[in-house]
């Protein structure tokens, strides 16, 4: 793509990050700096790392993408996506700080005093966390060979590396203000540009998003497919595409409409309507579900928590947080939006992902301007790898190094940190055909059916026993997994088979509920003796130091 | 009221806590008052407290109770989230018309997910904050409250 200061922008950001880790590591000294930042983190900082670890690849990335891709109906992604700390602050913020879990597992033990539920929460954690940290690696490795046109495992296992060792070396200390500085520097990085963007698309007099003729090339443009797709051209002409494939086309050429996409104006433009679209509506309706209450369980969301001093702290925090992530996501709507007028080749090559990172040079020119703000995009975007990937596998290596190896000591975390680092690092490189915010869906599915039904019911419900946690999360994470595996790998499908396999969450979030209340209720025998004084616990504010 | 009335109180023999007694040369009303109060409030409150750690009946009704408040209020404004955000796609999938609605030249939808839908979200983060916290204070006061 030949912008010279795209490079440089990348490098300054791993360097601030590594720079940033080092300069913690000095701080850190015994196990306990290492893990949780020896609680000693302000609930302002605490926030923006929250926020800086939450705001992912596919935050940055994948929801503009979607946007232009299918329009209004994914606008629920980011407001699912923010909404998910609401419902983490209604029900678990303040209890699950009381209760001093530190992850999940930790979370099982203390509530519900089984060894063996500690191991099932483990495995979930585990499976969640690679889930997600696939995807942030893939849209590294997508990042860096569209502004640098390096191949793609370059910026996979570039990331991979930077992020292993900076969290083998520094630990979550270093994280905090890691994280922290990167919630700012992500939110710069899209903000600045979108304000340049929207002043040149006031000086192109405004073109309209939604032309009655369909998008067209505002330039000619040559364009090289990379998934297999069949366009269907304005004059009723039918052509399939495979990779490779060159099409060129003219200034002002109408875009063929591409399966599917919501090309077309008004599918793009309107939300899902009853009667002709019951799948798009239920698929909504699943993802808000996912979002929602996916959040919670989140592995590297949680362990934030345990860095508050207190229930209230925890619960002020994650108020901040809800409204940092929320600004945040004004943003990638404008570049979903203006990528519809800018960028319409995406639609054709299947990168929507990329409109984020292409859009300032494709709107603005080739000027050094244009092309100082797409580097700062591409800052934002390595920025945004990096602090999810951090947190991931912070959390990841915590889970393994206690509960797999069994041993507290930071030899012993390093080890857990490698181990947790190189699984989705060799995933990565065998999976470049996904679709970033999708396998992040499904992601929130799995930890929708499996740890939210656990927390809200282990917070709110003395009746929980340990098997029936087990067999909710077992039945109701299992269906949920079941569904990514079959999206992931298995045969592609067609009507509501694959609405209800891409979109899980409306079915087996209400069914993990359900054979948790049942199994529980059924084994009431198995009530731990100590549920009054854990309740106690859980919600009695500290200041009564019982 | 004076402070011999107050540590008359019938009922209360274990209030009758040892104290420097002042000589009738000194103002009673003033000594008295003070130090029995402190020690009565003190006792009392370390009373409910062991009847809140021991699991006695009094202890578990007051704990459940402000797990059901909290709950409550958790459940309510989840609610009011459900029918504000949960209920757009159904009223857009019954009412296409309203999808069809501008505002400044912008589409109702686009406004309300992309715009609205986070300031909606802060607004009731931030009562609930207020509110459970409110919730806690009322549990506090309740058990440092002394028995009248």
């Amino acid at each position: 793509m030949g912008n010279p200061y795209v490079v440089p922008a990348i490098v300054a950001v791993t360097l601030v990050t590594v720079g940033i880790g080092f300069y913690g590591l000095r701080l850190a000294r015994t196990t306990s700096d290492f893990l949780v930042a020896s609680r000693a983190v302000s609930p302002t900082w605490n926030a923006a790392a929250i926020g800086g670890e939450y705001l992912s690849a596919a935050s940055f990335l994948g929801v503009a993408g979607l946007i232009l891709k299918y329009g209004v109906d994914v606008l629920w992604y980011p407001v699912g996506f923010a909404a998910g700390y609401l419902a983490l602050l209604l029900f678990v913020a303040a209890p699950l700080r009381r209760s001093g879990a530190f992850t999940l597992p930790d979370f099982c033990e203390v509530r519900l005093g089984s060894r063996r539920l500690r191991k099932l929460a483990t495995v979930f954690v585990i499976f969640i966390g690679w889930l997600y940290l696939v995807p942030q690696l893939q849209g590294a490795g997508l990042t860096l060979s569209t502004v640098a046109g390096s191949p793609y495992p370059v910026g996979a296992l570039l990331v991979a590396v930077v992020v292993t060792a900076n969290v083998a070396l520094g630990g979550m200390r270093a994280i905090t203000f890691v994280q922290a500085f990167q919630y700012w520097l992500k939110l710069t990085a899209l903000a600045v540009p979108a304000i340049f963007l929207a002043l040149q698309w006031q000086a192109d007099a405004r073109p309209a998003v939604t032309p009655p003729d369909g998008p067209a090339f505002r330039a000619a443009t040559t364009v090289v497919v990379e998934h297999r797709a069949t366009l269907t051209f304005p004059d009723g002409g039918v052509r399939e595409v495979r990779p490779g494939d060159r099409l060129d086309f003219a200034t002002g050429d109408p875009v063929p409409q591409v399966s599917g996409t919501a090309i077309d104006a008004t599918d793009w433009l309107l939300p899902a309507t009853a009667g002709k679209d019951d799948q798009g509506l239920f698929g909504t309706y699943s993802l808000i579900l996912a979002t929602f209450l996916g959040t919670m369980g989140l592995p590297h969301v949680l362990v934030r928590f345990y860095t508050n001093p207190d229930g209230a702290a925890a619960r002020r925090t994650t108020l901040v947080v809800l409204a940092l992530v929320g600004l945040f996501y004004l943003l990638p709507t404008i570049y979903g939006v203006l990528g519809r007028i800018y960028t319409p080749q995406l639609l054709v090559t299947g990168q929507t992902d990329a409109v984020v990172v292409l859009l300032p040079e494709a709107a603005l020119g080739h000027g050094p301007a244009a092309r100082l703000l797409a580097a700062l995009v591409a800052a934002g975007a390595f920025a945004a790898f990096l602090s999810t990937a951090s947190g991931l596998l912070t959390s990841v290596a915590g889970v393994i190094s206690t509960d797999v190896l069994g041993r507290g000591s930071v030899r012993g975390f390093q080890l857990a940190t490698v181990i947790a680092g190189g699984v989705p690092a060799v995933l990565a490189l065998n999976v470049s055909g996904l679709d970033v915010s999708e396998v992040v869906g499904l992601a929130f599915a799995v930890a929708a059916s499996s740890f939210c039904p656990l927390l809200v019911l282990g917070i709110w419900w003395r009746g929980l026993t340990d098997l029936g946690a087990a067999a909710g999360v077992l039945v109701g994470g299992g269906a949920a997994i079941g569904a990514v595996l079959l999206t992931v790998l298995g045969p592609p499908l067609t009507g509501w088979p694959a609405t209800l396999t891409t979109q899980p969450a409306a079915w087996t979030v209400p069914l993990a509920f359900t054979v948790m209340v049942a199994v529980s209720m059924a084994t009431r025998r198995r009530l731990p003796a100590d549920v009054g004084v854990t309740m106690l616990r859980l919600h009695t504010p500290e200041a009564l130091r019982l | 009221m004076t402070g011999a009335d107050k540590q008359g109180v019938p009922g209360r023999p274990a209030e009758a806590v040892p104290v420097p007694a002042p000589r009738a040369a000194q103002p009673p009303r003033r000594t008295r008052i003070v130090l029995a109060e402190v020690s009565r409030s003190a006792s009392r409150a370390d009373r409910t407290r062991s009847e809140l750690t021991q699991q006695t009946r009094v202890g578990e009704a007051l704990v459940q109770g402000l797990v059901r408040a909290q709950l409550a209020l958790a459940l309510r404004l989840s609610l009011l989230v459900l029918i504000g955000l949960g209920g757009l796609p159904w009223l857009f999938a019954i009412a296409p018309a309203l999808g069809r609605t501008t505002v400044l030249g912008i589409n109702l939808p686009w406004l309300l997910l992309g715009v609205a839908a986070f300031p909606f979200l802060i607004g009731v983060g931030w009562a609930y904050v207020r509110l459970a916290e409110r919730n806690e204070q009322d549990f506090t006061d309740l058990v440092q409250r002394p028995e009248h």
